[in-house]
């Protein structure tokens, strides 16, 4: 069983590595949204650092939901998920190995990069780390949460927009959490523990639900 | 091991495709599928390989051990299963760990279906019969007793064919079973044969409507 989940993950590392993956893309997405939204409010560096941390979440949000459509649907199409479905493996094991592996190039690298686009929002070093710490920790949330809507969707052609629609209702509380967080970190009422804990716990809740979800869905459909 | 499929029928979309197929495979046996186009040789083959529920009837699989049906079989669809970005040997490889059971080495399987050459090579890069070589090589890199086979001669050459027979043969010799749906004679040793027939649409009785 573990072979077969490190098979799978070593696999879909390797495709998205490879030519039209989608590890990189996610990221030039990321920091084209950080990129337009000072142009788009103008050069007022107190209100860019203000809601620097809820532009980056929005953008990290975003850049999670752009490959998402072809998780499931891209092995749906080429035959792989038949190839998927004859294993010893519980689906669930390969729901888990899927999403990881999409979290490792999408949302790991977005957490990482988020300081050097911290500096296009004017952040202070401390929102930097903290904008770092949530995305850590509050991207797998958003990962886990789009498999779902990934798996309902992976048999339509166009399932990309019908998958946003469907996941980002979802998708609000860890948003909430996770921007709180990030400013609780620069100051606020609140500490930083109390929004980062229920972010993490969000995660946890997202694991289960969405690997358990994803993997029903898929042995439903057809 | 020894699969006993009774009566089963199998529904599309409300229509009934067919119904009353029965037929028994133990170890060593063959089943070539023939019929129509439509007929629904490929949607046997979904429901013997648990994609499709069929509609009525009842699938046995006996002397298995703890295994489920799923886990036995090997199935070579229309589509391929192979990524076109990685290549051949990169495809086989993760076959291999991901099913479990491992028999020949990539290299091995490739050379066995005559493309040894081509094991660096991306997917993208391969002709259509090139793919469906590689796919069939699938079938040799991890130990599955069943082989469910959707036209596996479609796209391949005469040469190519008879290495197919020759690898369904041995495969046999070894306890092995195939079920294969087929327009094209595969040439197997006295395989056992059922042929599909649609279901006739019965005719509305008069008065009703």
């Amino acid at each position: 069983m573990l072979k077969s989940f490190n098979a799978l993950l070593v696999r879909d590392l390797k495709l998205a590595a490879r030519v039209g993956g989608s590890g990189v893309m996610g990221l030039i997405f990321f920091l084209m949204i950080v990129t337009l939204i000072p142009f788009a409010l103008g050069p007022d560096l107190n209100l860019l650092s203000r809601i620097g941390p809820a532009i980056l979440w929005i953008a990290a949000l975003l850049a999670t939901l752009i490959g998402l459509d072809r998780l499931f649907q891209a092995d749906q199409e080429d035959g792989s998920l038949d190839l998927l479905r004859l294993s010893h493996t519980p689906m669930e094991i390969v729901v888990l190995a899927k999403v990881i592996a999409y979290w490792l190039v999408t949302g790991l690298p977005l957490a990482l990069a988020a300081p050097f686009l911290g500096f296009l929002v004017a952040l202070s070093p401390e929102a930097m780390l903290a904008m770092v710490a949530t995305l850590l920790v509050g991207t797998p949330a958003l990962t886990f949460i789009g498999a779902v809507g990934a798996a309902l969707t992976s048999s339509l052609r166009r399932g990309g927009l019908i998958l946003a629609i469907l996941v980002l209702p979802f998708m609000i509380p860890t948003l909430i959490f996770g921007v709180s967080a990030a400013n609780a970190a620069v100051g606020g009422t609140i500490p930083f523990a109390t929004p980062f804990l229920v972010l993490v716990a969000l995660s946890l809740i997202a694991a289960v639900v969405g690997t358990v979800g994803a993997a029903a869905a898929l042995r439903s459909g057809e | 091991m020894r699969l006993s499929v009774n009566n089963l029928a199998c529904e599309r979309g409300e229509r009934r495709i067919f119904e009353g197929v029965s037929f028994t495979l133990s170890a060593g046996e063959a089943l070539v599928i023939t019929g129509r186009n439509g007929a629904g040789k490929s949607s046997l083959l979904d429901i013997l390989a648990g994609r499709l529920h069929p509609a009525g009837g009842a699938i046995l699989l006996d002397e298995a051990g703890e295994r489920t049906l799923a886990e036995c079989l090997h199935y070579v669809g229309h589509r391929d299963a192979l990524k076109a970005a990685l290549t051949a040997e990169e495809n086989l490889t993760f076959a291999r760990d991901f099913l479990g059971n491992p028999a020949l080495k990539p290299r091995e399987a490739l050379e066995a279906v005559g493309l040894a050459h081509a094991a660096r090579l991306p997917v993208a890069y391969l002709s259509a019969g090139q793919r469906r070589r590689v796919a069939l090589a699938r079938l040799l890199v991890a130990h599955r007793p069943f082989w469910l086979l959707d036209e596996p001669t479609s796209a391949l050459d005469t040469a190519s064919q008879e290495t197919l027979r020759l690898i369904l043969e041995r495969h046999r010799e070894n306890g092995g079973m195939i079920a294969a749906s087929t327009h094209s004679p595969l040439f197997l040793k006295d395989a056992k044969e059922i042929q599909l027939e649609r279901t006739k649409i019965p005719p509305p009785s008069a008065g009703e409507g």
